[in-house]
């Protein structure tokens, strides 16, 4: 395998694994949990190296793995006590555990290969040189992680799919049901800190937010099932991860920053673009709701002016609907052209057509409530 | 303040229509309000009671329709106008004290870069007294009873020295104590000529609290006085069959311990 | 010589994080307030791009330059948050993660482009995400004397406004005032207190300088004005013991020991305040049921 095959490889396994966990954290609307968690670990790592003296040691991502845990468990306690709102908690955990590490790698660790910015912004390129034989295959070391880890979150996903599903959507439901919510939320945290721990080896925490939030959030634009919703992020979260590379490797500059940058572009592309949820879908249909409205409303207020037998309608509409006159009159020749009204004798009228439209909006609506 | 008591207002909204996307949440409202007269607006949950009122307030757009103070454009009547949120809409942890958000009543008043000084003081202090709650002026809001933080929004709106009161479920949760002193200030402001507009869910107090009544689902069904709006009919149109006391003979009257029970709704 | 010199450094940095964190701080309780405290953070990692761009077009490293830069990124950050929020089904806690993000990244991405180049920007990535208080000369204790007397002076003008920005907002609206133009013009205020703070404490740990001092003022105090005037002395003392702190342990960031200190502030706080204390309610707690005992 040549070095950019594997880099592109691992950016994948790593981009993957994001997206999935992810998909869990953006509907619980714990988005920046992933944050919060991608900082903190650094203090994991940092208070594991004190222990086991060797920065290459699997303990480590243990290590984090917890801090993680705990960052989750201590954001929790701090909102539960009420002094401070779920926001403010986050925002007072994680800079202090984090700024704690920043300290101490410079007290302590100073000599050692730890760099803060390293491990924000990872340094991608460099990972095929750290290689492992397994089964006799000589492999970078931070592909057999990475792809270790995307195994587990399939596994898990895969294993606990139901009951991820029901306490994300509907938690109290899923409490009576006898799923112990905590667990699970507990679980999902883990899983996360594993993930953004073995990422951010590789690829740094800024990249590790940028997979875990944008591919999920794009996905949910796309799709309300869970299952696509899962498919897609994973696929966007892909495609931003060779996207970004090859960007990088034409600009001939960081893969990890090139990475999340391609991931906010797909975002923008899919937020503009989907086709129901779309910002241009959504225009479109404002623009036709604001013409469909108007004539629903012209239909009924000229009904009104029937049964009131209040004289031609026209020339005091514009007053009376608060619309500006070059509004109603392209309302009227709207109006005129699908043949809800039409001119008679020179006053305005609605055809049957029209009347019913009238009617049936608020048949329609006196149903709706 | 004097130059508005002399001259009482009142609410016309006319063909007004809000759309939530494409679906209506109020159609074609007409509704009018005379000086001098209290009115509850009554529907079932989701008829866009709060909504009517956001919309006269200009704080969700409306697609058609025209709100109009003594036959004046809502925009230039807007200081007349005083509301009152449901309490559940703000952050009652919020670090101020009850005489501070009795303030915040006067600055539509004052207008960009000018300070409260000791007369608008001097007036929170009197509305806070209206309803009972002088006692209270220096003390933190969170540790109010539910009852006392929707005196203070009252007050709030009392600061406002408006004509016309736009209520969201004043009722909501309060001690029986605050509900008769909220229905002592409806009188009051009423002999002074104002209006109140109270979105209301207790259809039993109805009668005895209100003199007007708006029945309203998406539609209105009714704007007029109690006595000849406020029957057994009307009510089924409104709520679609659903009217809470559907085969009790006997219309809530003159019941003064009904005024204890929880809201419908 | 050399002690007067190192003194006047001293005086300098220590002046200069004391501005900021009161600035900061004064701020602060507003955004603690209005639930926007991650916001800050992401405000923050979002002027990186602007920076590097300002030194790309220019070629030139004067800090007020790069300053704008930065301020004009945050501001596009913060927009762009606004704006997925309000036409997407996006929630802010999302929409915040993935501005955040993507700036970064594209910021990383130019500033690698730069590194590249021969005559390169050497400042480095670390400087600007954790900031370097050592170097802050007097010239940069002026800007941050200015902005924060722009702060104090913004805040004394718009006070009923931001009151009722924070406090209720429909209310406001209701008395006619423009609530969307005040919430970003508040915003941006935001925006240029933290583009303000880079220099000295970085990108990493800015929104820590907004909501740590308010965290910590909230449980000592209930009113407004007093919760603004105590973050702001809070965030003074911890931009002061931070800068102390370093110099007493030459070599260690000056930005995340004020960050460490403001959390202590906060850890305090949570725990000692009266009547919202941790202690305090655990202790009336204990107080209750020997009673009923």
């Amino acid at each position: 395998m040549g070095a950019s095959l594997e880099i592109q490889l691992i950016a994948v396994a790593a981009a993957v694994a994001c997206a999935l966990v992810g998909v869990f954290l953006v509907l619980r609307r714990m988005a920046l949990m992933a944050d919060a968690i991608s900082h903190t670990v650094l203090l994991g790592i940092v208070l594991s190296f004190f222990v086991v003296q060797d920065l290459h040691s699997p303990w480590l991502l243990l290590g984090a793995a917890l801090m993680g845990v705990a960052t989750v468990a201590l954001v929790e306690a701090l909102q539960r006590s009420g002094l401070v709102a779920e926001d403010a908690a986050i925002a007072l955990v994680f800079p202090a555990l984090f700024s704690l590490a920043v300290l101490l790698i410079g007290l302590y660790a100073r000599n050692v290969h730890l760099d803060a910015d390293v491990v924000l912004m990872g340094e991608l390129a460099l990972a095929p040189f750290e290689r492992v034989l397994l089964f006799g295959l000589d492999l970078p070391q931070s592909l057999v992680t990475l792809t270790g880890i995307l195994l587990l979150n399939l596994l898990a996903i895969g294993l606990f799919y139901k009951e991820l599903k029901l306490s994300t959507f509907d938690p109290v439901l899923a409490a009576t049901l006898g799923i112990a919510p905590a667990l699970l939320h507990y679980g999902l945290m883990a899983l996360v800190a594993v993930t953004a721990v073995g990422a951010f080896d590789s690829v740094g925490a800024v990249l590790v937010v940028a997979l875990i939030v944008t591919p999920p959030a794009a996905a949910h634009l796309l799709t309300d099932d869970l299952q696509r919703m899962l498919l897609l992020s994973a696929g966007i979260g892909a495609g931003s991860a060779l996207s970004g590379y090859w960007l990088a490797r034409w600009l001939d500059s960081n893969i990890a920053g090139s990475m999340a940058l391609m991931a906010g572009v797909w975002f923008c592309v899919v937020w503009a673009a989907a086709p129901e949820r779309g910002l241009l879908a959504l225009l479109r249909r404002q623009a036709r709701q604001r013409w469909q409205v108007a004539e629903r409303v012209l239909a009924l207020h000229l009904r009104s002016a029937e049964e009131e037998g209040a004289p031609n309608l026209v020339d005091r509409l514009p007053e009376r609907l608060r619309w500006e006159p070059k509004f109603a009159r392209q309302v009227l020749r709207r109006a005129e052209a699908n043949g809800l009204v039409q001119y008679q004798a020179g006053g305005l009228v609605l055809t049957e057509r029209g009347r019913q439209q009238a009617g049936y909006s608020s048949s329609r609506i006196t149903g709706s409530s | 303040m004097a130059s508005h008591e002399t001259r009482p207002a009142a609410l016309t909204v006319s063909d007004l229509t809000v759309m939530y996307g494409e679906k209506p949440v109020l159609w074609d409202i007409d509704l009018h309000m005379p000086a001098g007269v209290l009115m509850a607006v009554v529907g079932p949950n989701g008829a866009g009671k709060t909504t009517l009122i956001k919309a006269i307030l200009g704080l969700v757009p409306a697609v058609a329709g025209q709100i109009r103070i003594d036959g004046r454009p809502y925009a230039e009547q807007r200081q007349r106008v005083g509301y009152v949120p449901q309490r559940g809409s703000v952050d009652w942890d919020f670090p101020t004290r009850v005489l501070d958000v009795v303030m915040m009543g006067c600055y539509g008043r004052l207008g960009w870069l000018r300070r409260p000084g000791k007369s608008e003081q001097a007036a929170a202090l009197r509305a806070l007294e209206q309803v009972g709650m002088a006692d209270y002026a220096h003390r933190q809001i969170g540790r109010l009873s539910g009852g006392q933080q929707q005196r203070v929004f009252l007050a709030r709106a009392l600061m406002q020295e408006a004509d016309i009161y736009l209520m969201d479920e004043p009722f909501q949760g309060v001690d029986a104590p605050t509900e008769r002193a909220i229905v002592g200030l409806f009188r009051e402001l009423r002999t002074r000529g104002k209006c109140v507009l109270v979105v209301h869910h207790d259809l039993q107090t109805v009668p005895e609290y209100f003199d007007w009544v708006t029945l309203l689902n998406v539609r209105s069904f009714a704007c007029g006085p109690v006595a000849e709006n406020f029957n057994e009919s009307l009510l089924r149109q409104t709520f679609g069959g659903h009217t809470p006391w559907i085969g009790d003979e006997r219309l809530p009257s003159r019941v003064s311990t009904t005024a204890t029970l929880p809201a419908v709704g | 010589m050399v002690d007067g010199w190192l003194d006047y450094t001293l005086r300098t940095v220590a002046l200069g994080a004391a501005l900021l964190g009161g600035m900061s701080g004064a701020l602060g309780a507003f955004v603690f307030l209005r639930r926007q405290s991650m916001a800050g953070d992401a405000i923050a990692h979002a002027t990186l791009p602007g920076v590097v761009l300002a030194f790309l077009l220019t070629g030139q490293r004067e800090p007020q330059l790069l300053l704008l830069g930065a301020a004009l990124a945050g501001s596009a950050g913060v927009l762009l948050w606004m704006a997925i929020t309000r036409w997407s089904r996006v929630k802010q806690d999302s929409a915040l993660g993935i501005v955040l993000s993507t700036f970064l990244g594209g910021g990383v991405l130019l500033l690698n482009l730069v590194q590249n180049r021969p005559g390169a920007y050497q400042a480095g990535l670390n400087h600007f995400l954790f900031g370097q208080a050592a170097t802050l000369l007097s010239r940069d204790v002026a800007i941050l004397a200015a902005g924060a007397l722009g702060v104090g002076l913004l805040l004394l003008l718009f006070w009923k406004e931001f009151q009722l920005l924070s406090f209720d907002r429909p209310f406001g609206a209701s008395l006619g005032w423009p609530m969307q133009r005040l919430d970003i013009g508040f915003t941006l205020l935001v925006v240029a207190v933290i583009v303000l703070g880079l220099q000295s404490v970085g990108v990493v740990l800015m929104s820590a300088l907004l909501v740590a001092p308010a965290a910590a003022a909230r449980q000592w105090v209930d009113g407004l004005g007093a919760m603004v005037l105590l973050a702001a002395a809070l965030g003074a003392v911890a931009g002061v013991s931070g800068t102390l702190l370093s110099a007493l342990w030459a070599g260690l960031a000056t930005g995340p020991l004020i960050v460490l200190c403001a959390s202590i502030l906060v850890l305090v706080s949570l725990l000692w305040a009266p009547r919202r204390g941790i202690v305090w309610r655990q202790l009336d707690r204990l107080a209750a049921q020997a009673r009923l005992r």
